[in-house]
């Protein structure tokens, strides 16, 4: 009981670290008044980047950190855009989820002899024990070995706590997204916390797609990505745009996905059918947002470009 | 001069077309890097395309999907909301019609519109299920609609794997009716009359056996018309534009804006819903298919409604370009090993300027300024 207790626990956790990397970026992004529908393709070509830098370097840690460089990049592009340039930041985002899955699709097919899927990582993100658990015969430790990237989302989450709610820059994030003329009088510089805000949100975004490919699966494929930006979008609105309350929003969505594969096994108790259940996560994020969305505040100029002297 | 090209780049048709040529440009600029010669690449693009009256008519074929998502998208923006969920209600739609046009047994004409209505009213519920969320519970329609299109696709596969609607041991269900089927020539091109005069008539059988040509776009066009007139001939297209303006001021001129938000989702959604049917009844295998991933004709409809300015007649071209395009994409990968999705980057990078069609605005700005520093 136990044992099966602690599995279900470390494949929620396992399935709900690309979300809280993507939520946490959500959560940054849009405390500094940027709305970032583009975090799905972010997630993507972080995936992308990830399994084929952590395919040909043979090092996982290489790959998750070309994850996150990429997913930065491709959201300096939507920070030109939304920042500079007061494009819609919803258009804007959606133009980066074309972007992001054509541009990780196009050199898939250009890397990998026309394929659209990359070849598997040898070497995918270690877990906490590592081979220890591989030799010992503790069910126990074999059923707690979880990945890595869950330790490094939940330290993300505790610093990025810290930088928001305990130090003078998130308090600077913090005004920008609530009343950026306000801030912009206090000699903060709106454009540029904004710019850092949004660039910081695609790495994690890039995280979290990498997490996907280095170690959920160990190969990226078109449809690695599929809901889970804006699912973590979801989380972050039900988490009322705070770490916590997004971070524990993640875990219920990764949830209902361990609870696909937990139930989807062929030796489960009760027999669902695969599609019925894999429509779980998706049904699950509508009807909390339904139940719990009432008591949620976006930040007040979430989404709204600033002028400066407007 | 340069007053004149401040006031050319102020125009909404010019940022556009300056959107389409970037986007252009960054598709040459991909292929350029991955080792493929863009003028080669974009000419086999276009020539292909004229190459046969087969891929003419395929590239119609495509663009009749497109045409109905996009106005889905369109109508939606003229209210201020953002369907996303076209992907979704195109499914919906298209379940719709599978299990209407699969069960009854109706006379010609009638049956095709009795399936297009049942289309439309499932889909258009379906989207006005993310209007309601929008204006019951402010829950944003981008993820609202999101949500939905993955609950359709696994709904999808869900109704294929059910014994009495899935066909044993195929990806497919059960096929619409072939009195419904809205292809050209339908029963006479399969009739011994048919064969006999289209084996006198060679150049004509490609045509009508190699590919669905059909009545589709044709409906489509029609439709287009049909929403232009409703969005700027009727009482309620005025409502629904004078929300989209400004909700404040239609909320105080007596409009019920919570209504308008519903009406106009469900609407958007019915409109993607046709795009579904005319696809299942107009081309093969006329019958659901299990779904890996999005159809893609919902997105596609966010390009072709931004390509137009969300105007309805509009999209029509757009739809066409977009369908030439993809087809064009599909042929390159086959011809010279180049990516497809260098369309994909093409369309997000298009999509990307026109939302930053104020940079040209900014731009415009800049040269006015310049000018009358110069005359001082």
């Amino acid at each position: 009981m136990l044992i099966s207790i602690l599995l279900a626990v470390s494949i929620t956790l396992m399935y709900a670290a690309p979300l809280m990397f993507a939520g946490l970026g959500g959560v940054i992004s849009e405390n500094a008044g940027v709305v970032n529908i583009g975090i799905e393709g972010m997630m993507t070509i972080g995936a992308f980047c990830g399994a084929a830098v952590g395919y040909f370097s043979g090092n996982p840690w290489w790959g998750f950190a070309a994850g996150g460089l990429s997913g930065g990049l491709l959201a300096l592009v939507h920070a030109v855009a939304s920042i500079s340039f007061r494009a819609d930041q919803t258009i804007s985002g959606v133009a980066i989820n074309f972007i992001g899955p054509g541009l990780a699709l196009f050199l898939s097919r250009k890397l990998f002899a026309g394929s659209a899927m990359t070849k598997p990582v040898e070497h995918p993100i270690p877990t906490i024990f590592g081979s220890y658990a591989a030799k010992s015969s503790n069910l126990l430790i074999k059923a707690a070995n979880i990945e890595m990237t869950v330790p490094i989302v939940f330290i993300c989450a505790l610093v990025l706590w810290f930088v928001l709610y305990k130090t003078s820059w998130g308090l600077r994030i913090r005004s920008v997204g609530e009343n950026p003329a306000a801030a912009d009088t206090l000699g903060i510089n709106v454009y540029k916390i904004k710019y850092v805000a949004v660039f910081v949100s695609g790495v994690l975004s890039g995280f979290g797609g990498a997490t996907m490919t280095l170690a959920v699966m160990n190969y990226f494929t078109q449809s690695t990505i599929s809901g889970q930006g804006f699912i973590a979008l979801a989380a972050v609105i039900f988490g009322k745009w705070k770490p916590h309350g997004t971070m524990a929003a993640c875990l219920l969505f990764g949830f209902a996905q361990a609870l696909v594969v937990l139930l989807g096994g062929s030796n489960s108790k009760i027999q669902i059918p695969s599609s019925l259940l894999s429509m779980l996560p998706y049904v699950l994020t509508l009807v909390s947002l339904v139940l719990f969305v009432r008591h949620s505040t976006a930040p007040k100029a979430d989404g709204i470009p600033y002028v400066k002297g407007h | 001069m340069g007053s004149k090209i401040a006031e050319l780049l102020n125009k909404t048709a010019t940022k556009i077309i300056l959107a389409i040529v970037l986007g252009f440009m960054a598709g040459a600029l991909a292929l350029a890097v991955a080792g493929y010669d863009p003028g080669t690449s974009y000419s086999m693009m276009f020539t292909s395309i004229f190459s046969s009256p087969q891929n003419m008519i395929q590239v119609l074929i495509l663009t009749m999907p497109n045409i109905l998502t996009g106005l889905s998208v369109a109508f939606a923006f003229k209210t201020g909301l953002f369907n996303i969920g076209g992907e979704g209600q195109y499914i919906v739609g298209a379940i719709a019609a599978v299990m209407v046009g699969g069960v009854f047994n109706l006379p010609p004409v009638i049956n095709v519109i009795v399936i297009m209505l049942a289309a439309f009213l499932a889909a258009g519920l379906y989207g006005a299920l993310a209007g309601f969320l929008k204006a019951k519970f402010g829950i944003h329609e981008v993820i609202t609609t999101i949500m939905l299109n993955w609950i359709a696709l696994y709904l999808n596969n869900y109704l294929i794997s059910l014994p009495g609607i899935g066909v044993k041991n195929t990806e497919y269900s059960f096929a619409i009716k072939q009195n419904a089927w809205t292809n050209v020539l339908n029963g006479w091109k399969t009739s011994p009359q048919g064969q006999a005069y289209l084996a006198a008539h060679p150049a004509l059988s490609p045509i009508l056996l190699g590919t669905d040509i059909n009545y589709g776009i044709i409906i489509a066009i029609v439709v287009a018309v049909a929403v232009s007139f409703l969005l700027y001939r009727t009482t309620f297209g005025y409502q629904v534009r004078a929300v989209g303006l400004n909700k404040d001021a239609a909320e105080a001129a007596g409009i019920r804006v919570k209504k308008s938000i519903v009406m106009t989702m469900f609407i958007a959604g019915g409109l993607a819903g046709l795009a579904g049917a005319l696809q299942m009844t107009g081309t093969l295998p006329h019958a659901l298919v299990t779904l890996a991933s999005q159809p893609g004709y919902g997105f596609n409809g966010i390009t072709v409604a931004l390509m137009a300015n969300s105007s309805p007649i509009g999209c029509i071209f757009t739809a066409l370009l977009l369908s030439a395009l993809q087809f064009g994409g599909s042929t390159i990968q086959m011809n010279l090993g180049a990516p497809s999705e260098v369309v994909n980057i093409m369309i997000g990078v298009i999509v990307f300027f026109v939302a930053v069609a104020s940079m040209f605005t900014m731009i415009s700005e800049r040269i006015k300024r310049r000018r009358v520093k110069i005359a001082d």
